[in-house]
């Protein structure tokens, strides 16, 4: 930590489109934005890293494939390595999977279609730097955009997420029912997103970013970003 | 279009005889195959506006807030606090018919670089779509392709789509409607006009983006100036092909080259490709230039000179560059991963040199291709049998007005569009205060407390029968839609989407729905600053319905005060705004219930309906209204059944009317909204009414599970749910 302010950095790939919004959301939340670029070899002391959604590279590959290479993921590996708390949204996790920080995959939507609507996620541990605020069983509602979001596994990556406590949050009603009507992409076990062992790294889906502001959206993203910047406060990155 | 081989090279590239004899008394001389094609481009009806010209020349442009016109890339409006707003609205119609994922995807791509070369950052796109009905499964093949490939495109390059409208029409089976309108925002002092730079001779022009390959070779004249006949598949080799990520990239360099002031010009380069950007470039600073195509970076050996010049490969700009800032251009693209390469200098003296390897392949005057192309007066006539049919609004009618509001209600043209708007990212930029479920789309200018109301709507039934009429309702529809959210109207783009003008019946369509746009664009006060004409969307003889597509522009000076469509909560007054007649000629109700597209589409009363906005907007400055939702399509039984839906709040209305129920209900007279009113502000209400001088009649009360019209109508909400939301999807898994 560099001040009384945590700095939270978003990374900026090209075909990156939510970079904007995450760092107004952080100033919203009372952090200090830093944008950070692909090519980076440092990451200006930051505190937290953000991957922000968008299209990498287009994602004509796979989705996160090529992103992984950029020079700036060998600094965010390493901070995530010594504990830097690191979140993945959208094109963000499936960077994170690609990468190996976080278990699984995702593939396109079980409807084969694009999907941007509001949902409930249910809130599945309190054990990470996304969720230290919250409590588990509780529900935030959340914009999803996405073409590419069903999460999928290894039916041993699946025991080890479902038996470690995981999972961090799962499509849900809003009372919290976690039913397949809720499921809008078939991701495996409503599985919205997931952490590493530690639960410093967290990759989701849903979008926080556009759930801070109450003029564009629900709120369901201000207690996630409450929760990441009091971490980043806390320094275990630094 | 004839291909016969036999035919002289000019009428194979669509030019007449007499077009011909134009270039060759420009040029003093035959010119050569290069020069055909690049006149055959430049003059094709697509860029040159050779049918439209004249009749476009009587719309109004000008108005206090126009800061652009018509002519260039875009119009542009200013909103205040050193603000420029960009917007335009194009088709891409005659590629969708035959390749509907790439036609729609390159179409977005295509408008967004409109209003990135103005030196705006697009904030908004919309999608106005007609197609034919989705009981047929070559046009749920379309409809499904052009949405995925609207979403494909947008969502890849982080403009939210944020509204437009879908509808449906046997018409519009081989020939589908697919316009799309962007909206951007500028500092006033960045806009890139041809006002506010002059390159000199000396200049570079420098080309970045994508690489140059024979995909859209002619697509302005094979594709956009010509009817699609049988055998149209053929033409798919005119079909573009996108790629979001680099105009993604686009948008970023570009918009950068501006805010660093490194650029004298900019300039996307679309239909007619390079030909087009070049010549226009140099003509509208009153130069030449000299062109080298060697330096265009190709994606494929062995093109000829003409197809560099007119291929339509996307993603590219052309930006005129100073020489001293080449260096400091070059390495903003290079930080975006853009190759950039010097493809001519502007030149005194007018002339468009063109070389490949060092020899000439084509001289000819820049002005001679933007400016000279001829202007037609084609005849008009009316169409001989001009029997609009029986008026259905005096059929006798004694049907269940609960299944009628139902049947309407999950027509393809009324029902929800959820499954096609949620394929598009309406979210990214954090701007959106009202997406597609909204008369009118809100986005907020970033980081002030202005909202943008933006609404884009056609009359396709009403212009088929009048097309006069059609015209004014598209306006006036678009313009009510804005001034429910409480947003003032300010300006227009158009898109005049109709058949072969060669024809006179069609001919006379375009020149009624231009004058009808006049009309009301002068009684609003809501100039055009610009648009787009796609003619020959026509196939066998048989065109679409006239179809004006209205793309309105409004402010609301500060987004919280805006509207909601949807009644709130229960306890409401609700009010009936203007006066219901006798009028369901041309009604979604005739066309759904009765099977009928005929008889007179309602009457437009233009000062009504500036009474009625008026009243809309000084009454959401004064924050008495909770909801304001215009009444079109299905009348008022549809605009009180959707305004039920939205916060699933029921309502109990009776109506004291002289009309026979079901033409009280699904009248689609104009210059009327449904409203609701907190019980504490209905005395202000109706003062402001009556100052207003709008008629406004309490007819109920919101609250309750049920839609309750007395003696008339009575179901659940919730059924209303269902019908609205299933229609689509029901229509769809019938494939």
């Amino acid at each position: 930590m560099t001040g009384s302010v945590p700095r939270i950095g978003v990374v900026t790939f090209p075909g990156s489109l939510d970079d904007r919004d995450a760092l107004r959301a952080v100033r919203l939340m009372g952090g200090e934005p830093i944008p950070l670029w692909h090519a980076d070899r440092d990451l200006h002391h930051v505190d937290a890293v953000i991957l922000p959604g968008g299209f990498s590279y287009g994602d004509y590959l796979r989705c996160g494939a090529i992103a992984r290479f950029a020079a700036v993921m060998q600094e965010v590996v390493t901070f995530a390595a010594r504990g830097g708390p690191v979140v993945g949204i959208c094109n963000g996790f499936q960077v994170l999977c690609e990468a190996g920080l976080l278990p699984g995959a995702l593939i396109r939507n079980r409807s084969l279609r694009f999907v941007c609507r509001n949902v409930w996620l249910r809130v599945e541990t309190a054990q990470t730097c996304l969720t230290t605020g919250l409590t588990p069983g509780e529900t935030i509602q959340i914009p999803i955009k996405h073409g590419e979001g069903q999460w999928v596994a290894t039916p041993e990556q699946l025991d080890e997420v479902e038996r470690d406590g995981r999972v961090v949050f799962r499509y849900a009603s809003r009372a919290g029912i976690v039913e397949d009507d809720h499921n809008p992409n078939g991701s495996t076990n409503a599985i919205a997103g997931v952490r590493n062992a530690s639960g410093n790294v967290v990759g989701l889906m849903p979008h926080p970013e556009h759930a801070v502001d109450p003029d564009v959206g629900p709120e369901g993203g201000q207690p996630l970003f409450a929760s990441l910047l009091h971490t980043a406060m806390a320094g275990v990155g630094a | 279009m004839s291909t016969g081989e036999d035919e002289p090279l000019h009428r194979r590239l669509g030019l007449t005889d007499d077009e011909h004899a134009r270039i060759v008394e420009t040029l003093g001389r035959e010119p050569n195959g290069t020069e055909l094609a690049m006149y055959s481009v430049m003059w094709s009806e697509h860029c040159s506006y050779k049918s439209s010209r004249r009749h476009l020349r009587t719309l109004p442009t000008e108005g206090s807030a126009v800061l652009v016109g018509p002519g260039q890339d875009a119009g542009a409006i200013d909103v205040g606090d050193g603000t420029a707003v960009v917007f335009k609205i194009e088709s891409h119609s005659h590629p969708s018919a035959i390749e509907p994922y790439q036609g729609a995807a390159t179409g977005v791509g295509g408008i967004v670089r409109d209003i990135v070369s103005m030196g705006a950052r697009p904030v908004a796109l919309l999608d106005p779509l007609v197609f034919g009905p989705l009981t047929d499964e070559r046009n749920r093949w379309l409809f499904g392709g052009v949405v995925a490939g609207i979403g494909g495109y947008g969502n890849c390059i982080g403009v939210p789509t944020v509204g437009g409208e879908i509808r449906f029409a046997e018409p519009h089976s081989a020939n589908p409607t697919i316009d799309v309108m962007c909206v951007g925002v500028a500092d006033t002092d960045h806009l890139v006009t041809a006002q506010t730079r002059t390159p000199r001779a000396g200049s570079l022009m420098v080309l970045y983006g994508a690489t140059t390959g024979r995909d859209g070779i002619g697509g302005v004249s094979v594709l956009a100036s010509a009817t699609l006949e049988d055998g149209a598949e053929a033409s798919r080799p005119s079909v573009q092909i996108g790629d979001p990520f680099a105009e993604k990239l686009l948008i970023e360099a570009s918009l950068e080259l501006i805010d660093r002031d490194l650029l004298e010009g900019l300039q996307d380069l679309g239909g007619a490709g390079i030909t087009c950007a070049v010549s226009e470039s140099a003509a509208r600073a009153g130069l030449g230039a000299g062109l080298d195509l060697d330096a265009v970076p190709l994606r494929e050996p062995g093109m000829e000179p003409f197809e560099i010049l007119i291929s339509e490969s996307q993603e590219r700009m052309l930006a005129i560059v100073e020489p001293s800032k080449l260096d400091e251009v070059r390495a903003v693209c290079e930080r975006w991963g853009m190759w950039t390469s010097v493809i001519a200098v502007m030149t005194e003296g007018g002339a468009l040199t063109v070389r490949r390897g060092g020899e000439v392949v084509a001289d000819v005057p820049a002005r001679s291709l933007t400016d000279d192309a001829p202007e037609y007066d084609r005849p008009a006539a009316p169409p001989a049998e001009a029997d609009a049919g029986d008026d259905p609004t005096f059929a006798a009618f004694e049907s269940d007005l609960t299944e009628t509001l139902l049947a309407v209600l999950s027509s393809a043209n009324v029902a929800s569009k959820r499954w096609a708007y949620e394929q598009y990212d309406r979210l990214v930029q954090g701007n959106t205060i009202a997406g597609p479920d909204s008369d009118a789309a809100v986005v907020r200018v970033g980081g002030t407390l202005k909202g943008l109301a933006v609404s884009t709507d056609s009359k396709g039934r009403f212009g088929a029968l009048d097309p006069y009429l059609g015209a004014m309702h598209a306006v006036a529809e678009a313009a009510r839609n804005v001034a429910v959210t409480g947003a003032t109207p300010l300006a227009i783009t158009n898109c005049l989407n109709f058949g072969n003008p060669e024809r006179p019946e069609v001919m006379w369509q375009l020149t009624e729905s231009i004058r009808g746009i006049r009309e009301a664009c002068l009684a609003f006060d809501t100039p055009v600053t610009g648009g787009n004409v796609s003619l020959y969307n026509e196939s066998g003889g048989s065109a679409i319905w006239p179809t004006p597509t209205i793309g309105m522009v409004g402010l609301i000076g500060d987004h919280r005060l805006r509207v909601p469509s949807a009644f709130p909560r229960p306890g409401l007054a609700i009010y009936l705004l203007g006066e219901t007649f006798a009028e369901l000629g041309g009604s979604e109700f005739a066309e759904t219930v009765l099977g009928l597209v005929a008889g007179r589409p309602p009457a437009v009363d233009l000062t009504r309906e500036r009474a009625l906005q008026r009243l809309l907007i000084g009454a959401a400055a004064r924050t008495i209204l909770a909801s304001a939702h215009d009444c079109g399509d299905g009348g008022l039984a549809v605009a009180l059944a959707e305004a039920a839906i939205g916060a699933r709040n029921g309502f109990a209305v009776t109506l004291a009317s002289d009309l026979p129920p079901h033409v009280a209900l699904f009248s689609e007279s104009a210059a009327r909204a449904v409203v609701s009113v907190d019980p504490a502000d209905e005395g202000d209400f109706v003062g402001l009414a009556s100052e207003h001088g709008v008629p406004a009649v309490r007819i109920g009360e919101t609250g309750g599970p049920r839609a309750l019209v007395e003696g008339l109508v009575d179901v659940p909400v919730e059924t209303l749910v269902a019908a609205w939301e299933g229609a689509i999807p029901e229509l769809l898994g019938a494939s």
